[in-house]
């Protein structure tokens, strides 16, 4: 067996060391150990994504020395290590963008928490996107869970704990359901791990014996990790878990942890129940219309609010309305553009929350549009950035928000049935997102007597330029050469089956 | 054409205002509006302090059922959806259930390979008496690790939201150790005395055999944890800290989590790659037997208690 077999493996039991090692160091040590973390797990997934390019195929890792139906299993293919790499990289960058503000909003002595937190963070995404288990992925989303909920109560003043119990309440409702539909799910297959339980589904729709039980226990999956991805009407707790944490925990949180439930979903949906069984159950249409009234709905609050940060928060709500209208085409062309709106959205969100604090910052600390007026030429750096993460928010050429609008409309121009729906919303929401963002750039780029506020260049602050100029050529790279990332989706997808 | 105009009249017409107004030279209002710096309004303070009041108030109308109509019929028909919801998921989780496969029966799907396997061969695999502890500890030994993990992660998030400051411990110390409950009582101590040694020995036995008996690391855990906060809760957080302050809490700890990932790491990779790993099995039955269950038993003990014990001193004080 060829060594790179183990990376997955090792990435996830690293993470869980550098976690359990962090809690006993200092904050500067314990942010090194998460810099060193973050940055070896860039490579040993860049490792696996090019190992498994060149096999053409996914691999299984059985964990112990028990095989399929017995023990633990992990399962890496293009698709897989194309996300670890992603989610890696962004973590990266914006642990590093929002740095500075960490220092200020968290107490000294609780800083080193911090990096655990995200070190257990990044465990968890990895071992979401890797596993081949339903029950390791429950445990998985339990650390997720209760990680999530530290990050955005380590700024602690009374908005974010409010927030946080808040998100607590909603986010265990939805683990709840995932696990009381994995209960029924295991009594009605006796598997746990993902391939086992296809082939019993297969066979209970076959047999037709159990399917009323089979249809509640995929519901309550999926409306539980609805919930936790904040789908349109399970939002409530998301714009101010996004808008009053720390910098760094938004960006993560929009950017990673719930696309982590989404790709658990896409998981679920193609290695445990099928895509043609969860297509003939019908809440793939629920999931479809729930995908457009968020794209509406969320693009509509985010227009009428007054904060530039619940504003991005609100923005999110629509993404991933786009993400799950593409679910709801129900075909592979859709799932690849939701795929592909994962990757663009998770770099442009997080983008777009780190040049927000960069603008906010030059503008006395006030988040409220009248105060950023001509902020963007204050810190010149960020109003570019925030300038280019609009833009692929908007869907213009050149950016990455472009290429996923594309292959949205694409997807749908191949499903009949659901064709004029979706474009008719995609066009709508388009025209609101650039409606909102267009009026921020405008409102940022308005001159003002600039005497009152400081201004910022690259030498007061070189690593968050240089994190900016990185999320840029991200964006960019998504943008103009996406074909070699669409190809490498299709390709995950198809071993995927 | 007029004859040219000396400077003076020409300063006086329309259009050399006009055009220096265009160019900026002069402001057309100097000396013919007069011009006043605006006083700045200063409410006096009871002042604000009233319409603070009168603005609670008119939102406490807003909100106020008696007062405004559409929040009692918002109220109703919250109320109404929130009944009816409930009543459709317990009967659509009803229907779910009857359909079921009946309880105990040989033919269900659940009585598959799997727990075929585990029940007559785990005893040869794993060498544990205790089928539970060889099931979650070898043959899913990954969930478990994971499932410690949240323990882990829960005391750290309960650390980032209940830690307060070493001075303003120390300061609170003396009021906050025996604020609600009375000092040096001697019953509480008596019992104490006499439990804390066997319930500590228990909670050590169970630890140990896990691997022979019911029981295992976190059952065994929670009954020392639960030795511990007796202790505390008798005698106080002084004579606790002689023998397991903060720094014996963060090296049990992270000795017992890095041990359990160790082991586990050398499981799943030795299991992984074919290699033969070296942990013997011993014979069933005997203390020293079953390869990683034993070791990783003890591992989950310790950072369970230290769990429990972190909950109790965090909720108490706010510190170890």
């Amino acid at each position: 067996m060829d060594f790179v077999r183990n990376f997955p493996c090792i990435s996830i039991m690293l993470c869980l060391f550098a976690g359990i090692i962090s809690s006993g160091l200092r904050d500067k040590a314990a942010m090194w150990v998460n810099a060193a973390l973050l940055t070896i797990n860039t490579v040993l997934s860049a490792y696996t994504l090019i190992y498994t390019l060149a096999l053409g195929d996914s691999f299984v890792y059985v964990m112990g020395t028990f095989p399929a139906p017995w023990g633990n299993e992990i399962r890496a293919g293009v698709l897989e290590a194309l996300m670890a790499l992603f989610f890696c990289i962004i973590m990266l960058l914006s642990l590093f963008g929002g740095r500075h503000k960490l220092m200020e909003v968290v107490e000294e002595d609780k800083l080193h928490l911090y990096y655990v937190l995200t070190d257990l963070l990044l465990s968890s995404l990895l071992a979401l996107v890797y596993t081949n288990d339903m029950f390791t992925a429950y445990v998985f989303v339990e650390i997720n869970t209760i990680s999530a909920c530290g990050l955005i109560m380590i700024r602690q003043n009374g908005r974010t704990i409010e927030a946080a119990v808040r998100y607590m309440i909603m986010s265990l409702l939805g683990s709840g359901m995932l696990l009381l539909g994995l209960c029924m799910l295991y009594d009605l297959t006796g598997h746990l791990l993902m391939n086992n339980i296809k082939e019993s589904v297969a066979l209970i729709v076959a047999d037709g014996d159990y399917v009323i039980p089979l249809i509640v226990s995929i519901v309550l999956m999926s409306v539980g990790l609805c919930i936790k991805s904040a789908l349109f009407p399970f939002h409530a707790w998301l714009p101010d878990a996004y808008g009053y944490s720390t910098i760094s925990s938004a960006a993560m949180l929009s950017s990673l942890v719930s696309k982590g439930y989404i790709f658990l979903l896409i998981k679920i949906i193609y290695r445990v129940i099928g895509l043609d069984v969860y297509d003939d159950t019908r809440i793939i249409d629920i999931l479809f219309l729930f995908g457009l009234m968020g794209m509406i709905f969320g693009s509509t609050s985010a227009i009428k609010e007054n904060d530039i940060r619940r504003m991005i928060a609100f923005s999110s709500v629509a993404q991933i309305g786009y993400i799950y209208m593409g679910f709801g085409m129900g075909t592979q062309a859709g799932m690849t553009a939701s795929i592909f709106h994962i990757l663009s959205h998770a770099a442009t969100k997080s983008l777009l929350f780190i040049a927000a604090i960069g603008l906010t910052d030059v503008s006395g600390g006030s988040r409220a549009f009248i105060e950023l007026t001509g902020s963007g030429y204050r810190n010149k750096w960020a109003g570019v950035t925030f300038t280019v993460g609009s833009l692929a928010m908007v869907g213009v050429p050149l950016f990455s928000g472009f290429i996923s609008k594309l292959l949205f409309s694409q997807a749908a121009v191949q499903n009949h049935a659901k064709m004029l729906p979706a474009l008719i919303v995609l066009g709508i929401s388009t025209i609101l997102n650039a409606i909102y963002f267009m009026k921020t750039v405008i409102r940022i780029y308005t001159p003002i007597d600039n005497s009152v506020y400081s201004v910022i260049t690259f030498k007061d602050m070189p690593v968050y330029a240089i994190v900016l100029l990185a999320f840029i050529i991200l964006n960019v790279i998504l943008g103009i050469s996406s074909q070699p990332v669409v190809d490498m989706i299709q390709q995950g997808l198809a071993t995927f089956a | 054409m007029s004859k040219p105009k000396s400077r003076e009249e020409y300063e006086k017409t329309f259009a050399f205002r006009f055009f220096r107004w265009l160019s900026g030279s002069k402001d057309p209002y100097v000396g013919e509006v007069e011009m006043k710096v605006q006083e700045e309004t200063v409410l006096p303070h009871e002042t604000i302090i009233d319409r603070m009041r009168e603005a609670e108030m008119r939102r406490d109308k807003v909100y106020d059922e008696e007062q405004n109509k559409f929040a009692r019929i918002f109220h109703i028909i919250y109320v109404a959806m929130a009944i009816i919801f409930c009543i459709a998921l317990v009967a659509v989780l009803l229907v779910t259930v009857s359909c079921l496969p009946p309880d105990g029966n040989a033919s269900n799907p659940v009585n598959n390979v799997v727990s075929k396997r585990y029940i007559e061969q785990g005893l040869q695999e794993t060498g544990a008496l205790n089928i539970v502890s060889g099931m979650i500890l070898t043959y899913r030994a990954f969930d478990t690790f994971g499932e410690t993990n949240v323990l882990f992660i829960a005391t750290c998030c309960v650390m980032i939201m209940l830690m307060v400051d070493d001075a303003i411990l120390k300061k609170q110390a003396a009021m906050n150790d025996r604020r609600f409950e009375p000092k040096n009582d001697t019953i509480l101590q008596g019992v104490a005395f006499v439990l804390c040694p066997i319930i500590f020995i228990f909670g050590i036995y169970i630890i140990l055999n896990g691997h022979l008996s019911p029981g295992g690391g976190f059952s065994g855990g929670s009954i020392m944890g639960a030795g511990l906060i007796l202790y505390v809760a008798a005698f106080g957080f002084k004579r606790t800290q002689r023998f397991f302050d903060e720094h014996v809490y963060k090296i049990a700890k992270i000795t017992a989590l890095c041990m359990y990932g160790l082991i586990g790491t050398y499981f799943y990779m030795t299991g992984a790659n074919g290699i033969e790993n070296h942990i013997p099995l011993g014979i069933p039955g005997h203390i020293l037997s079953s390869g990683i269950i034993l070791p990783i038993n003890i591992c989950v003990g310790l950072e369970v208690a230290c769990t429990m014990y972190a909950f109790y001193a965090l909720f108490r004080r706010g510190g170890l």
